[in-house]
């Protein structure tokens, strides 16, 4: 029978996705979790002191013979394994962040618990879109396109519509649509480039730029208005430019109030933890919610099935169709195998 | 943490002087009628040890430490160290003559009686060099007794020279008396395990010195409850000299422009004041009245009733006074009637006061009808603050948190 603490860390194995708030460094997010982590694996209780025998003469009373010598046996717990002495057992949870927020930015950040962190590369490799909702503010510019930053410019925006700026964002999704297109390596005279683009499923296949695959505005009440943005790859600073960028193709300028994550690939804000539950109590039930998803990510790494020697496209299906239930399940006995024996492993390290 | 060799050999060496009492004191007649065969005690006695049972006729307990560091060039062999405890006293002549080379080996096949083998007695197997006070518990009378009180030894090792401090120090002549003043003062049992903790040089301070501190302390008309919860706050207060403590409580007293009373109050909520660094608080003080714009009758308001002001983090002082000032619309006298605002977490307070407002319900002014008092609004846990304050459902207030 595994320990409690075993069982614990089996329990912290995978990925789960947490809301930012505004103002936080990330840093500071993985390094809270990690400390509210360690303090419910600590605080589980540890195996029973190892007991040391003391031997003690007795004195024999007045009995000149030696054969009278007595010697008690007792056993007592060693201090070397007591608590205050030995210190908390475990130093260090591997705790990793999926795609960054800035601390200017909030919103859902995936995180990662032990095992779970090969998943987050697997969720880097595959490119997923990530929805943003963004702030903005017409009439002045600042240095780092936040409303915070220092004023470098200043201009009425009495001339801006909501024609207009439809019209504005309508030409960025083009310009975003053909570059999404070169960059997905599909040659766009087959029938498969075509099944992709009727799904929506084209997807840059490694390294690109930033891609914006939809962008449409949500309010419009001048100075203010709201845009929500689907995209690949992107920074927030890269989101804050486009904002700028937006009110420079509308004759005005814009800054950006709010840059806010509202889905981080399979992970949806309805999920994610706000700050009050970062506690051991809250993620276990959040990290067993997402390990359908998690199995998913792993399986449809694209690298990994390069290897399998399948083509890039039917991994691109993959992901949506149901047929792929026996693999799952396949999966799903190795994952469960797996965490057992690295956290064993773990264990006997601390 | 490295303990040296000399502090192990030390702790052996208070081993071996208690074990040997032990057994001279018990076994009179025993020791007197058996004796071992010459070959045996030669071997037991040509070591370092010797140097002890040869004196310890004349040499009290507190000598032996200074002769066997004295004998320290004597090579010191774990292994080799089985005394038997029972030799009896030595033929001084003989014994004290005995070259060291001169080893007589007995014979791996001699036979021993079971009285024999149950008094020899096997010194443990101390490292002579470590990197934790693991090794040394369950031998040290000082560092046993210290975790009986709730030290946390894990803590203390990590700190540069405290380890080896420890493994020097007598539990009954230099620690109990110690642990006995700090009770007299009125310090509770459970408080002096984490007061070492922190402060482990209180065990090294001499009495006079914690005595004239303390009598300094009552003379400035500190009662004695207030000066053990002082005390018990923060445990480096009795290692500062009296001037030292002098001059710290006259700054705060000329800085802040309180009465001696006032400073007295404050100083014992929050002793931390004493010991820390003392350009912060001044610091505190400028950034309150220069950037902030608090007259100085509103500062000593402050101070008085949230004396943390003074050791908090100025960024973050800023930040939060920023936001109730500026983003809020909170004047200055309300800040001052409730200073807690400026000890809340920033978070905390952007977060309800947005919802707030978000509902319609962010009326900080005491003429309105639906006035929410500042204090209300950062020292309720958030159920209470949900139900109370914002009269919306938890659930709405986590929502409202996700669109942040």
């Amino acid at each position: 029978m595994a320990s409690p603490v075993a069982r614990l860390f089996s329990k912290l194995d995978g990925l789960f996705a947490v809301y930012k708030p505004q103002g936080v460094h990330w840093k500071l997010v993985r390094d809270s979790i990690e400390t509210n982590l360690l303090k419910a694996v600590n605080s589980c209780p540890a195996a029973p002191p190892r007991s040391k025998v003391h031997f003690q003469l007795l004195p024999s009373g007045d009995c000149s013979s030696s054969s009278q010598l007595t010697v008690t046996k007792s056993s007592l717990p060693a201090l070397t394994d007591h608590p205050l002495v030995t210190g908390p057992r475990f130093h260090k949870i591997r705790v990793g962040v999926g795609h960054r927020l800035d601390a200017f930015s909030s919103g859902v950040l995936v995180l990662g618990v032990g095992n779970g962190n090969t998943a987050l590369e697997s969720l880097y490799r595959s490119h997923v879109t990530r929805e943003y909702t963004l702030e903005g503010e017409f009439g002045r510019a600042t240095d780092d396109f936040t409303h915070t930053g220092r004023v470098i410019e200043r201009s009425t925006f009495d001339h801006v519509t909501n024609d207009k700026l439809e019209r504005v964002l309508a030409m960025i999704q083009g310009a975003n649509q053909k570059a999404l297109i070169t960059y997905s390596q599909v040659d766009l005279s087959t029938q498969e480039a075509y099944e992709l683009a009727v799904k929506g499923l084209l997807r840059p296949q490694d390294k690109s730029p930033p891609i914006l695959t939809g962008l449409r505005c949500l309010s419009f009440k001048p100075p203010q208005f709201t845009l929500e943005v689907q995209c690949v790859n992107e920074t927030q600073q890269f989101l804050r430019k486009l904002v700028h960028e937006v009110g420079l193709e509308l004759r005005t300028n814009a800054v950006c109030t709010k840059v806010r994550r509202t889905r981080d690939g399979p992970f949806k804000m309805e999920d994610a933890l706000t700050h009050h539950h970062w506690t051991a109590d809250d993620i276990i039930p959040a990290i067993a919610n997402f390990r359908r998803t998690t199995r998913k990510i792993r399986k449809n790494d694209i690298y990994r099935q390069v290897k399998q020697s399948d083509s890039t496209t039917q991994t691109q299906d993959q992901p949506r169709t149901s047929t792929c239930q026996l693999e799952s399940v396949s999966q799903e006995k190795a994952g469960s195998l797996n965490p057992s024996s690295e956290t064993s492993a773990d264990s006997r390290q601390f | 943490m490295y303990v040296c060799g000399r502090c192990v050999r030390y702790v052996q060496s208070r081993l071996l002087c208690i074990k040997a009492q032990h057994v001279q004191t018990s076994l009179p007649t025993a020791l007197l009628h058996h004796s071992l065969s010459q070959s045996c005690r030669d071997k037991w006695t040509s070591y370092w040890i010797r140097s002890f049972s040869d004196e310890r006729t004349e040499s009290a307990l507190s000598h032996t430490a200074s002769r066997i560091t004295e004998h320290g060039l004597v090579p010191v062999k774990n292994s080799e160290l089985h005394q038997v405890s029972s030799a009896p006293p030595p033929a001084p002549a003989e014994q004290t003559s005995i070259d060291l080379d001169a080893l007589s080996c007995p014979s791996p096949f001699e036979e021993i009686s079971d009285e024999d083998a149950i008094q020899i007695f096997v010194p443990p197997d101390l490292p002579p060099t470590t990197f934790t006070l693991r090794d040394y518990v369950d031998k040290s009378e000082t560092l046993t007794n210290l975790v009986h009180l709730g030290v946390n030894l894990s803590k203390l090792e990590e700190r540069p020279n405290v380890g080896s401090m420890l493994v020097r120090l007598d539990f009954q002549k230099d620690v109990a008396p110690r642990l006995l003043f700090l009770k007299d003062l009125g310090v509770q049992d459970f408080q002096l395990g984490p007061m070492l903790t922190k402060n482990p040089f209180l065990l090294t301070e001499s009495l006079e010195n914690l005595q004239a501190r303390v009598s300094y302390l009552k003379s400035k008309k500190f009662s004695p409850e207030s000066v053990a919860v002082m005390v018990s706050k923060a445990p480096y207060l009795l290692n500062f000299s009296v001037k030292r403590l002098d001059n710290r409580l006259g700054f705060f007293q000329q800085q802040l422009g309180l009465s001696a009373h006032k400073t007295r109050d404050v100083v014992s909520r929050l002793p931390r004041l004493l010991c820390g660094s003392l350009e912060p608080a001044k610091e505190n003080l400028r950034v309150c009245e220069l950037e902030f714009g608090f007259r100085r009758n509103e500062i000593q308001h402050i101070v008085t009733v949230v004396p943390k002001v003074l050791t908090a983090n100025k960024r973050k002082l800023t930040q939060i006074f920023d936001f109730v000032h500026n983003t809020m619309g909170v004047p200055h006298s309300l800040i001052t009637k409730f200073p807690q605002v400026l000890n809340a977490k920033f978070l905390r307070i952007r977060e309800r006061h947005l919802f707030l407002e978000y509902l319609g319900r962010a009326h900080y002014d005491p003429t309105h009808p639906n006035y929410i008092s500042l204090e209300r609004l950062v020292a309720l846990p958030d159920e209470t603050f949900c139900s109370e304050v914002a009269l919306a459902s938890l659930d709405d207030f986590e929502r409202f948190q996700k669109t942040l």
